[in-house]
Order: structure tokens, then sequence, then C-alpha cells
């Protein structure tokens, strides 16, 4: 296990995510044609989709954690759901700041009341109500089952919100990846965010393994301090 | 195990109950009915509801301009929107009266199934949300000129609808809640999201339906409504035994 000279020693898994988004953006900004209609506006697409498939990424996976905690009652499944939703919320952060500096440009408006934005907004009251529980809890394994509870629950909710809201109109672009046939992306663009998905995928990873070694280490302090008081 | 789920003093108040019900759902009722009697006795919390929700419609009338939008068309947003707040109230209490004298753990000891103290307890919400709506209604009806005289029996499905699945959240949240640092605070914060399809399809299928559209324009909103009670009622009742202590 990590001791305590770890907690200042560099990580150089962080220091690769940080070149790796770096580099995907050099790409964006020097080698990749800017879009006919949008200009240069257009180039926020490959911060704004990156970081929203990966927050869909890092719900999923606290979905599946809490399931698996539940059913093993495993501490690591646990902590591993706190660390995805922590990064996943950071990822909607980003997404819904990119959003609205895009659509102002593109759309003419900061914001409005369409379906995927909706849904985005309430992705990030969920899982900050998510980590409100998390802080006011202090018993490790009630704090544990209550939040995987939440988490289950939580994932079975984005699909009714999904459909509440698309009965309203929508004014968001379809998806032009991820649909059904072929993607509708140029190649040079399609490739440019490929890239920029894999350095923010490896963010993802990178992220949510430091902060699982947080975990695991504020785990060992409580343990330590041997009390239930002594937990954050 | 089924047969012996009464306890002393349960089986006083089941002695001329009817026994033919299924062990669960049995002991569902005594737990609802005791939470009722509760209620009944003190009547704090549907008191206070009451006067909230009527404070509410109050309130909002005059938080808009009522030369720019006719009050009939505001009606039924503010309506969800109360309802949902008084519910949270009611809500609260659910879990809130056993924290006295340990009366949950006397609860849990209790040769009752998990899934029978939940049900009970979201039976007893309901009855309290469903007895809020009831004088919430008329009020809507009366302070905001809202016609209900035709419409009044798919309204009450509606929002009988709609406090199911309020109320199905509201309680294991409820019980979530309590036992945390933040109660009073928490349980609106993880509740509402959860609520917005509610909120959502419940106030335009009432829209619709003060407005004489036809039936059709609703059936969208109402299969969610549906959907989002039956889901989150299995949901619900499956993870509450979870967050009880083993």
């Amino acid at each position: 296990m990590t001791d305590r000279t770890d907690r200042t020693r560099m990580d150089w898994w962080l220091v690769a995510a940080v070149l790796a988004v770096v580099a995907a953006y050099a790409r964006v900004i020097w080698f990749t044609p800017a879009e006919a209609t949008q200009g240069l506006a257009q180039k926020i697409y490959y911060l704004h989709l990156p970081a929203a498939l990966n927050a869909y990424i890092a719900f999923a996976v606290v979905a599946v954690t809490s399931v698996v905690y539940l059913w093993l009652k495993d501490p690591r499944a646990d902590r591993l759901a706190e660390s995805s939703a922590e990064v996943g919320l950071l990822f909607t952060t980003v997404v819904l700041t990119t959003g609205p500096i895009w659509g102002k440009p593109v759309w003419g408006t900061w914001w409005t009341w369409d379906a995927r934005l909706t849904l985005t907004l309430f992705l990030w009251f969920i899982y900050a109500g998510y980590l409100v529980l998390r802080g006011a809890v202090t018993e490790p394994g009630m704090r544990a089952r209550y939040s995987a509870v939440l988490g289950i629950l939580g994932a079975l909710l984005i699909p009714f919100i999904h459909m509440s809201v698309y009965l309203f109109r929508t004014l968001h672009p379809m998806p032009i990846v991820l649909k059904p046939d072929r993607p509708s992306l140029p190649p040079e663009m399609l490739q440019t965010l490929m890239l920029s998905f894999a350095a923010f995928f490896f963010t993802y990873v990178v992220l949510t393994r430091a902060r699982f070694g947080l975990a695991v280490q504020r785990a060992e302090l409580a343990m330590r301090e041997g009390s239930s008081d002594g937990e954050r | 195990m089924r047969d012996a789920i009464i306890g002393p003093r349960a089986a006083s108040v089941s002695a001329n109950e009817p026994t033919n019900l299924p062990g669960v759902l049995h002991a569902a009722w005594l737990i609802a009915r005791k939470d009722l009697a509760i209620e009944f006795r003190t009547r704090t919390a549907f008191f206070s509801s009451i006067v909230f929700a009527l404070l509410g419609l109050t309130i909002f009338y005059f938080a808009w301009d009522p030369t720019a939008v006719a009050a009939v068309d505001i009606a039924p947003g503010v309506l969800w929107v109360i309802f949902t707040f008084s519910g949270l109230l009611g809500l609260q209490r659910s879990f809130g009266v056993e924290q006295a004298d340990g009366a949950m753990d006397a609860l849990l000891a209790a040769p009752v199934d998990r899934e029978a103290i939940y049900l009970g307890k979201a039976l007893a919400n309901v009855l309290f949300v469903a007895g809020v709506q009831a004088i919430a209604l008329p009020a809507l009806a009366l302070f905001y000129s809202v016609p209900l005289g035709g419409v009044w029996l798919p309204l009450a499905g509606i929002a009988l609808l709609a406090a199911v699945g309020i109320v199905a959240v509201g309680t294991l949240f409820s019980a979530m809640a309590v036992n945390t640092r933040l109660a009073e605070l928490l349980l609106p914060m993880l509740s509402l999201p959860f609520f917005l399809p509610i909120v959502t399809a419940a106030a335009q299928t009432t829209a619709r339906l003060v407005a004489g559209r036809p039936a059709a324009e609703a059936w969208p909103w109402l299969r969610i409504l549906l959907g989002f009670d039956l889901v989150f009622v299995v949901a619900c009742a499956v993870a509450f035994p979870y967050t009880l202590d083993e």
C-alpha cells in the first residue's frame, strides 16, 4: 500500500493525460479543417462531445459498481463508484460550460431548454446529490449502501428524464457519429474526434485512478484513527 | 414465519381484521394504519402541509403579471410544483417519527418482511399526499378560476398516479435522509431530480385536460407517468432493505 510520502510525489499518469489532451487539441486547432458554416466556433466540438461521452461512461461505471457493491459488498466497488461519480461530475461540468460557449455564436443563445441540455443538467443534479449524500453519511458501510442505491436509481431515472424532455421540441443537432449507419463527419474531423475522445478517456481513467487512491488512503486513515468520527 | 408476522401490540390492533390477506400486504397495511393513526392523533404534518399548499398557491398568484398571462394558463404548473413541495413535507416526517425512542429498531425487530415496512410507509404517504391534493385541488379551482367541473375524475386519476410516483421515490429517500447529517436538506436535493418526469407529465396532462384537448394528446405523457410508477415502485421496494442495517 501507499505511504505518506506518496502524496507529494508527482503522478506521472496525470502528466501523461494532460499531454495527451494538449496534443489532441493541437491537432484540433492546427491540423483539422474548420467547419464550413460555424467556422472556428466548431472547434469546441472536440472538447464538448468527448467530455459528454466520457461522462456517460463514468456514470455507467457508477451504476455497474453500485450493483456489484450491493451484490458482493466489496469496498473496492464502492470506492470505484465514488471516484467515477466525481470524475463524471467534472466532465459533466465541462459539457455544461462548453455547451453555452458554443451555443451563443451558433444558436444565438447561451441556454435553451432543449432536450439534451436539460438531460445533461439533470445528470449534474443527480450526481451532485450523490456526492452530497456521500458526504452526509459518516458510517462507511451505510454510506456505501446508500450511495449504491442512489447510483442504481439514478441510472434508472435517466431514460425517464430523456423521454419527458424529448416530448418538448429539441434544437440540438442529431447525433452524427454514433448513429446506426456510417458517421457523416468528414474523415479528417472524425480522426481528430477519435483522438480527442481517446485523450479524454485516458484522462478519465487516470483521474479515477488517482481519486481511487485517495479513497483508499482516507479509509486507511479512518482505520488508523480507529473511530467512526475520524472519517473525513 | 409469515403467520407469525404480528407482534403482541399489533395483534390487538388487528384483532378484528380479516387475516386472509397475503402476509406482506397485511403487514404493510398494519404499518400504514399505525402511521395514519399517529398522524390522525397529532395532525401536525397534515395540517402544515395543507397550509403550506394554500400559502404556495396564494404566493404564486402574486408572483406574475396577471395582465400578461391568464391565471388558468399558469394554474397547472403552479399546482404541480406546490403538490411536489407539500408532498416533501409529509415524506420528511415518514421516517422522522421513527427516530424517537428507537422506534425504527423496534420496527425492524418485528418479524415482518423489510419490503412490508417500505410498502406500509409508502401506502400511508400516498394517502397523506392524496389528502393534501383533495383540499388543494378545489382551492386551485377557486383561486385560479379553473373549470374543473367536467374533468375532475381524470384529474384525480392523474393526481393519484403522480402521488404514487412521488411517494415511491420519496419514501425510500426519506428512510435514507433521516440517518444523515443533512436530513432536511438532503431529501429535496435527492428527490427533486426524480420528480421532474412526474411533474412534467402531470402538469402537461393537466393543462391539456383543462384546455379540453383530446385525450390522445395526453396519452404519451400518461405513459411516462405509468412507466415511472411501475419501475420505481418495484425498484424502490427491492432497494429498501439495502438501506437498513443488517
